[in-house]
C-alpha cells in the first residue's frame, strides 16, 4: 500500500512528541496492530483480547483475523502465519483500514508473510521475536538473514524482543505463553487497563484451572514489565465513552445470537469454513433458549431438516457457505414452490468449488439469487456489520413467515470472523417468532389460498384439523392439487412472484452516504461497507464529487435505486468477487464480464454502470477503493 | 368426512366418531393397473384404520417416483418432496413435532440411490417414524432404467444388456448401520402379512423400516412372478415378537422362528441365498430415539427475553 506516508495514523505524520523522560508518546486518531505466530502459537487469542478490552476501553475497534487453510501448517514458514489486525480509534472503526503500524510477530516468517502481502505500513514498528537470530541450527540462521535482508529494503523499524528468553523465566513451555507476554507488551505500548485484561483472562482460562490463569496473567505482567523497561515509545489512541452500552462479538456470533432473539428453534448444519463457528456457538448455548442444532449428514439434508422442522410449523433455519449453498439448491427450490417458509444463511467464502475455505469473498450473489432452475423468486439479503448480521435475522425471520418464502442471507468470511463493538440491542418481543396456531381450519379453506393481486396466502400447519393436504414440487393449484396445465402452472408462477413484488414496495429507498448528487457513485454490499465509506470520505476531502450507497436487500433491489443512479455523472460497483478489467488481453466491452451487482444492477435499470472488483481473498482496503476512485471518477470534472 | 377441506369430525366437533377407512381416502390412485402400490396403500388405510389416527396428526412424506405419488392419496396432511430427501424431512417434521405420526414412503431409487446417505443416517439417528421403501427393482416413473435393486442381468433403457452390477442388499444394509432398530420384510401381494408387518412396524418405538416387494406390472413383470405363483419359494420368519399370521400357515409351509432380538442370526437371514424371507427381521425397542434425545424443555417468551439479556452481558463492553 502506498498510503502510509500520508495516513493520519503515522506517527512520523502527525504524531505530538511528549517528552517524558526519553519516551516519545504518539498521540493518534487511530491505530493498526498486527499480532503474527505460527498456527497454534495463540497470537489470536492474544488479539482477541487485545481488541475487546480496547472496546472495554471506549476505543473503536474492528478486527480481522488472519488465517491458515490448515490446523497446523509447517511451522516458521509463511503459510504458517496467523494472527489478527485490530485496528482501534477513536471513532468508531469500520474497517480494517490500510497498512499495520504496529507488528508484533512471533518469527521472522510469518512476519515475510505480511511484508509481501504489503499489509504493513512503511514506517512500521516490529516487535519481533530474536531467538531466531542466534538458534542452535544454521538452516534458522540463514532463514532469519535472508528474511532481514528482505525486509530490509523497507524502513520498518525493528525491536528485538527476547519473548521465549523471557517466558523460560516463568515457564517451561513458552510456546504456549508467548501469546500473554506479547499482550503485556501491547498493553504497556498503548496503556491497556490491566484490571480489565485480567478480567477477559479470567473469563478464558478460570474455567479451566486456576493455575492456568495465575501463569497467563504473570506472563501478561512480565511482558507489561519488559516493555516498560525497553521500549522508548507509547502510543495514545484517545477513547470517547460511549453514550449507550455496547455489546463486542463477531459477525457469527451475532448471527446465531439474531437467530436466537428472533425466535428460531432449529438450526440444522453441516460443517462448513467460514459458517461452522456460528453453529459452534449456538451448539453451546442453543439448547437454554429452547433451540438445537442437527447436525445433519450432509449440506442437502440439513436443508431438507430445516425445510421439514418448518412444514411442522416451527421456525428453522440452515447455514452453510458456497459450496453448501450449491447443495442445497433443490430444497430452496422446493420450498420456494411449497411455500415453506425458510431462513437460509450463506456466510460467503472464496470460489467457485472449494476455492478459499477460510477467505472473504462476495462471489455467491448471482448464485444466491438465480441459483435454482425454474423461476423460483425469493428475498436475498446482505448484512453489512456485526449489528446488522444480529439484526437481519429476526427480519429474515419475520420475512420468510409473512411471505410463505426462502430468505437468503449473504454474510461473508469478513463479518463471520471480524469483531466490532455496536449498541447493545434491546430485546423486543416482537422479534421472537408466535407459537404455531394449531386451530381447525375453516371448511373450504384452501392450501394456497392466494391473494389474487398480492399472491399471499395464509399457511395450514399439520394439526391443524381440517386442513389435510399435501404439498408438492410439482406445479400445483390452490388446492395443491398436481396440475400441469398451461393456466396452472403461469398462474402458480405469477402468484409466487407477486409477493416479491409487494414486499418490494414495502422496503424504503436506500440513503446516499454523502452529497445526494454528484461526478461518481460508489454502490456496495455487504461487509465492504466501512471500507466503502471511507475511501469515498476521503475522496471528498481530497476535493472529489464523491458518494457511496450500500444495498441491504438485493432481491427483491430497494425502490429508487435509478432514480439516484441518474443524478450521479458515473455509478460504479465496488465488490469482493471477480471481473474482467477493460485493457486486459482480449477484454472488450461486449465480453466484459463484471462484478455480480454490477451485473445485477445493470440488467435491472439498463444504466451503463461500471464496476471495480478484487479478489485478493481478504477484505478492501480504504486506500486501494480510494485509488479505484481517482481513477473512475470522470476525468472532464475532476480537478 | 367429505372429499376435500372439513368433516364434522376434522373439526373437532365430534370427536368420539371412529374412523373408517373412507375418512382416510383421498385423491384416485392413478398407478398403473396391476401395480403393487394399491395394495400397500389399501393395507395403510387399514393401519390408519385399525389405530385410528387421527388425520390431522398425521404427516406422510415421500420423495419423488411412482411409490412417493402415496401421500397425494391419503387423506392426511402430506408432503410430496424431492427425489431421495424424504428422511431428512420426516426427521426435521419429527424433531420438532414429536406429537405427530410420520410416515415416509419411497422407492427403492429414492431410498438406496440417490439418498443413500439419508437412509443410512436416519437409521442411526433412530427417530420414531415408519419408513416404507417400496422395491419394484426398477425406475419405473421415468420408464424402464436400472435401479440399485435390479436384478444382474436385467436389461432396462440404461443397461439393455443386462444389468451390470449385482443388486444391493437393502436388508443387510440396514442391518448393518449403527442403531438399526427395526427391519422388516413383505411382499404387496400377500396382504395379510403386509398388513401385520406394517401394524408391528407402527407400533415399534424408533425408525421401523421396511422393505415391500412391489410388483411393477409394466417393466420387471416376472421379478416376482415366481414367488406370487409358488409359495415354496417364499419362507416365512415367525415370532411372538414378530408377524404371525396363522392363517397364512396353509399357504406357505416354509416357515423359520426367527427371535427379533437376535442381530446375528438377522444379518444371516439377510444374506442366506435361496428363498424369500418375509417377517421381521430385527426389533429393538432399547435403543435411544432421537427426537427424545434431543428433546429440549419449552421456554416461554419472558424466559428467552431474560436468558438473551443475559447472553448480551456476556458481551457488554
Amino acid at each position: 500500500m502506498t498510503m502510509a506516508s500520508s495516513s493520519p495514523s503515522s506517527p512520523t505524520a502527525t504524531a505530538s512528541h511528549q517528552a517524558r523522560g526519553e519516551r516519545t508518546i504518539l498521540s493518534v486518531p487511530e491505530h493498526t496492530v498486527e499480532v503474527v505466530s505460527d498456527s497454534g502459537e495463540g497470537a489470536q487469542k492474544c488479539a482477541q483480547i487485545f481488541g475487546r478490552v480496547s472496546a472495554k476501553m471506549g476505543n473503536g475497534v474492528w478486527t480481522v483475523e488472519i488465517i491458515p487453510a490448515e490446523i497446523q501448517p509447517p511451522a516458521r514458514t509463511p503459510e504458517s502465519a496467523s494472527g489478527n489486525r485490530i485496528r482501534i480509534g477513536t471513532r468508531p472503526v469500520t474497517n480494517w483500514g490500510d497498512d499495520a503500524n504496529v507488528v508484533v510477530a512471533f518469527n521472522e516468517q510469518v512476519l515475510l508473510h505480511r511484508h509481501r502481502l504489503g499489509a504493513l505500513a512503511e514506517d512500521a514498528i516490529i516487535l519481533i521475536e530474536d531467538q531466531w537470530a542466534t538458534h542452535d541450527d544454521p538452516d534458522i540462521r540463514k532463514a532469519w538473514a535472508d528474511a532481514m535482508d528482505e525486509l530490509g529494503a523497507r524502513p520498518y523499524r525493528f525491536i528485538h524482543v527476547p519473548m521465549e528468553q523471557e517466558c523460560l523465566t516463568l515457564t517451561d513451555s513458552p510456546r504456549r505463553g508467548k501469546n500473554m507476554f506479547a499482550l503485556g507488551l501491547l498493553a504497556w505500548v498503548y496503556s491497556r487497563d490491566l484490571d480489565k485484561i485480567r478480567e477477559l483472562i479470567a473469563q478464558e482460562f478460570r474455567r479451566k484451572a486456576q493455575a492456568l490463569y495465575d501463569m497467563n496473567v504473570a506472563l501478561l505482567e512480565l511482558g507489561h514489565r519488559w516493555a516498560e523497561e525497553h521500549l522508548d515509545f507509547r502510543i495514545h489512541v484517545p477513547a470517547i465513552e460511549a453514550d449507550r452500552p455496547r455489546v463486542v462479538m463477531n459477525g457469527n456470533q451475532a448471527l446465531a445470537m439474531g437467530a436466537i432473539a428472533a425466535g428460531m428453534e432449529l438450526c440444522a448444519m453441516y460443517p462448513i469454513t467460514p459458517a461452522t463457528s456460528a453453529s459452534h456457538y449456538l451448539s453451546d448455548i442453543f439448547e437454554r433458549f429452547g433451540g438445537i442444532v442437527h447436525q445433519a449428514e450432509d449440506e442437502i439434508a440439513a436443508a431438507g431438516v430445516a425445510v421439514g422442522a418448518s412444514f411442522a410449523g416451527k421456525v428453522a433455519f440452515t447455514i452453510t457457505s458456497g459450496p453448501g449453498l450449491a447443495l442445497k439448491t433443490e430444497f430452496i427450490g422446493l420450498a420456494v414452490m411449497t411455500e415453506i417458509p425458510l431462513v437460509v444463511v450463506d456466510v460467503q467464502r472464496g470460489g467457485p468449488s472449494t476455492g478459499l475455505p477460510t477467505k472473504v469473498e462476495q462471489g455467491d450473489l448471482l448464485a444466491a439469487l438465480f441459483g435454482q432452475p425454474g423461476d423460483a423468486p425469493h428475498v436475498v439479503l446482505a448484512p453489512a456489520t456485526m449489528e446488522e448480521c444480529f439484526l437481519c435475522m429476526t427480519t429474515a425471520r419475520r420475512i420468510a413467515e409473512a411471505f410463505r418464502c426462502v430468505v437468503i442471507v449473504l454474510s461473508d468470511a469478513n463479518l463471520a470472523t471480524g469483531v466490532q463493538p455496536f449498541p447493545r440491542p434491546e430485546v423486543n418481543e416482537q422479534w421472537l417468532a408466535q407459537s404455531p396456531d394449531l386451530s381447525p381450519v375453516r371448511e373450504g379453506l384452501r392450501p394456497y389460498e392466494w391473494d389474487r393481486e398480492r399472491g399471499l396466502s395464509r399457511r395450514i400447519i399439520p394439526g391443524q384439523p381440517g386442513g389435510m393436504h399435501t404439498v408438492t414440487g410439482l406445479s400445483h393449484d390452490e388446492w395443491s392439487h398436481v396440475g400441469y396445465t398451461p393456466d396452472v402452472h403461469e398462474r402458480g408462477c405469477v402468484m409466487r412472484s407477486r409477493k416479491l413484488a409487494v414486499f418490494q414496495q414495502m422496503l424504503k429507498p436506500p440513503q446516499v452516504h454523502g452529497d445526494e448528487a454528484g461526478d461518481l457513485l460508489v454502490v456496495g454490499w455487504g461487509s465492504t461497507l466501512g471500507a466503502i465509506e471511507e475511501a469515498a470520505d476521503r475522496a471528498r476531502e481530497e476535493g472529489l464529487a464523491v458518494s457511496s450507497l450500500h444495498l441491504r436487500f438485493l432481491s427483491p433491489l430497494e425502490p429508487g435505486l435509478k432514480e439516484i443512479f441518474r443524478r450521479f455523472k458515473k455509478v460504479m460497483t465496488v465488490e469482493i468477487n471477480y471481473s474482467d478489467d477493460p485493457g486486459d488481453p482480449y477484454i472488450t466491452e461486449e465480453n466484459r464480464r463484471r462484478g455480480q451487482l454490477c451485473w445485477l444492477l445493470r440488467a435491472q435499470t439498463l444504466l451503463d454502470i461500471d464496476c471495480w472488483t478484487r479478489v485478493p481473498g481478504e477484505p478492501l482496503r480504504p486506500g486501494q477503493i480510494l485509488q479505484a476512485i481517482r481513477a473512475h471518477v470522470p476525468q472532464e470534472v475532476s480537478r | 368426512m367429505t372429499d376435500q377441506g372439513c368433516s364434522l369430525l376434522s373439526c373437532g366437533l365430534e370427536e368420539d366418531r371412529e374412523l373408517t377407512m373412507a375418512d382416510y381416502e383421498s385423491a384416485l390412485a392413478r398407478w398403473c393397473p396391476g401395480c403393487g402400490d394399491h395394495a400397500i396403500l389399501t393395507a395403510t388405510q387399514r393401519l390408519l384404520e385399525t389405530e385410528q389416527l387421527p388425520p390431522e396428526q398425521t404427516v406422510f412424506v415421500s420423495g419423488i417416483g411412482c411409490a412417493s405419488r402415496f401421500p397425494h392419496y391419503v387423506n392426511t396432511y402430506g408432503f410430496h418432496g424431492i427425489h431421495g430427501r424424504a428422511l431428512p424431512v420426516a426427521t426435521g417434521i419429527k424433531l420438532r413435532r414429536p406429537d405427530l405420526h410420520v410416515f415416509v414412503v419411497m422407492g427403492d431409487g429414492d431410498c438406496c440411490s440417490i439418498g443413500a446417505a439419508h437412509w443410512v443416517h436416519t437409521t442411526r439417528y433412530n427417530p420414531d417414524l415408519v419408513a416404507l421403501m417400496l422395491d419394484n427393482g426398477v425406475y419405473g416413473l421415468t420408464k424402464n432404467q436400472t435401479s440399485p435393486t435390479s436384478p444382474k442381468g436385467k436389461p432396462s433403457n440404461t443397461q439393455p444388456r443386462g444389468a451390470i452390477l449385482p443388486p444391493m442388499n437393502p436388508l443387510s444394509a440396514t442391518l448393518g448401520v449403527t442403531n438399526a432398530s427395526f427391519v422388516a420384510q413383505t411382499g404387496d401381494w400377500v396382504p395379510a402379512h403386509l398388513y401385520e408387518t406394517l401394524l408391528a412396524a407402527f407400533r415399534h418405538r424408533g425408525f421401523a423400516f421396511v422393505r415391500i416387494l412391489q410388483r411393477c406390472p409394466q417393466y420387471t413383470t416376472d421379478l416376482f412372478e415366481g414367488a406370487v405363483r409358488d409359495p415354496g419359494l417364499i419362507e416365512l420368519l415367525v415370532h411372538p415378537d414378530g408377524v404371525s399370521v396363522p392363517e397364512l400357515g396353509r399357504i406357505y409351509k416354509n416357515q423359520v422362528r426367527h427371535d427379533p432380538a437376535d442381530l446375528d442370526a438377522a444379518r444371516r437371514l439377510a444374506e442366506a441365498d435361496g428363498k424369500i424371507r418375509l417377517g421381521v427381521l430385527y426389533r429393538n425397542e432399547t435403543l435411544p430415539v432421537y427426537e427424545e434425545t434431543r428433546a429440549v424443555p419449552p421456554r416461554s417468551h419472558a424466559e428467552k427475553l431474560a436468558l438473551l439479556n443475559t447472553e448480551l452481558d456476556r458481551y457488554a463492553v
